[in-house]
């Protein structure tokens, strides 16, 4: 299956709709619940930094991991403090919308999809762009995955 | 009238001791009806996590700034503000907030160009009421909306301007970046790497002194004597000095602004909130490069 590029997979699209449909008062909330629901890093990688990718562009530094299966199924993990809620609240966005995505799906993601949630005005820009790196070295580990 | 002041035995050293409480102070005047507690962080969703109880959330990025200049908001704006936080122009108004109190300093100090009268910082900010276990909660204050005068924003005593530093060369400035940003080697904060500037380096005569050396690990202010070793024996300043204090974009530095006004009583300390993502992409303004001012 090939997603065409520039396409969000379903679940992200979701994600965006429900940040465009809630006034600005709820649309922090709504990252908040983000961060919360995050889930913890296995335990595998647990005291285990050098297995996970740093993404220096966040204002807290947030840690990732990104696996491929052989079936193509794209599988991330997180490691961010729970004292950066933001942080945690963009990395949970992505984890429930490209965890268990295609590859294929993840790769179409475009880079401007952390402008369409709607958070210019809430949120810095400098912390927005945090986010495109996360989703920026996502992709990168992806390709590199496959290739 | 305000709040009585915290009568806490470091503070009386300072210049201004009603300027800080303590959070046992704190604790005890919660209830209080003419104080305001306001919680000002750099991550803008940890009010949300949980906050000292009844207190009100300010934003730096939304509330504090003109949201089209590159400016703080007007009188009316501010005036608005306060109204819908309830705040009154008679509240003792307590500001705290993450990582050493740096954005609940920097409101502190946009709120001194509207001239409140009764400002103090949490000595320790949020960090330390968690620490301690105090009680912190997750409910909308409850406050009744105020009718706070629109009074105009006075820049002229604490808050410098491009020109107004072009002609103050010469004369005592504080650079209060990282190391790396003051040298000239990065030109943006580690690990802030898009908020950035043409050129790195420092203002010609500019001292290092970067702003977190004036707190302690618990994130309280340093006692006078500490300060003084850092900010007269080390960088030189003497206390009738008219100082200039600059960052990236001023908040860092409005901490500063806060110890050497506040707690040294330097009379003349201005916050150049342009700071370097100005000054480094200003075309023609001198810069220094490396460790020498």
């Amino acid at each position: 299956m090939t997603a065409p590029a520039g396409s969000l997979s379903p679940r992200l699209r979701e994600i965006a709709e429900d940040f465009s449909s809630v006034p600005d008062s709820q649309r922090l909330q709504l990252l908040l619940e983000f961060s919360e629901e995050l889930p913890e890093l296995p335990a595998r990688f647990a005291g285990h930094q050098d297995l996970l990718e740093k993404v220096p562009e966040c204002q807290t530094p947030l840690f990732l991991a990104v696996e491929v299966d052989a079936d193509g199924i794209t599988h991330l993990f997180f490691d961010a403090p729970r004292e950066a809620p933001t942080t945690r609240g963009f990395a949970g966005i992505l984890h429930a919308g490209l965890d268990g995505a295609d590859a294929d799906e993840v790769l179409a993601t475009p880079g401007e999809f952390c402008n369409q949630l709607g958070l210019q005005d809430l949120v810095s820009p400098l912390r927005l762009r945090g986010m495109a790196a996360m989703l920026a070295r996502i992709k990168r580990q992806v390709r590199d995955q496959r290739s | 009238m305000g709040l009585p002041s915290d009568s806490a035995p470091k503070f009386q050293d300072y210049a201004h001791p009603e300027m800080l409480v303590t959070t046992e102070w704190l604790a005890d005047h919660l209830d209080d009806p003419g104080l305001v507690v306001a919680e000002s962080d750099e991550d803008v969703l940890l009010y949300e996590t949980g906050h000292i109880p009844g207190a009100v959330k300010l934003d730096w990025h939304t509330e504090l700034n003109d949201p089209v200049t590159r400016d703080y908001v007007d009188g009316a704006g501010f005036a608005r503000l306060m109204s819908e936080k309830g705040i009154s122009r008679d509240s003792t108004l307590v500001l705290y907030g993450d990582r050493n109190n740096w954005w609940a300093a920097y409101a502190l100090w946009v709120c001194t160009l509207f001239g409140h009268p009764d400002l103090r910082l949490l000595d320790g900010g949020r960090a330390k009421w968690i620490a301690e276990g105090r009680p912190v909660s997750t409910d909308p204050p409850q406050r009744t909306r105020t009718d706070y005068p629109v009074v105009e924003r006075d820049d002229t005593m604490f808050r410098a301007f491009r020109d107004q530093v072009l002609s103050h060369l010469g004369q005592p400035l504080i650079d209060v970046r990282s190391p790396g940003e003051y040298t000239g080697e990065l030109l943006h904060m580690p690990d802030y790497p898009q908020e950035g500037a043409l050129r790195g380096g420092h203002i010609p005569g500019a001292r290092s002194v970067p702003w977190s050396r004036a707190a302690a690990d618990d994130a309280t202010f340093r006692s006078r004597g500490e300060l003084e070793a850092i900010y007269q024996d080390e960088a030189g300043l003497r206390p009738d000095d008219p100082v200039v204090v600059y960052c990236r974009i001023g908040e860092r530095s409005s901490h500063t602004w806060f110890v050497l006004h506040h707690l040294l009583g330097y009379p003349q300390v201005r916050n150049y909130d342009g700071s370097w993502t100005e000054w480094g992409n200003s075309v023609k303004a001198p810069i220094r490069r490396g460790d020498s001012p």
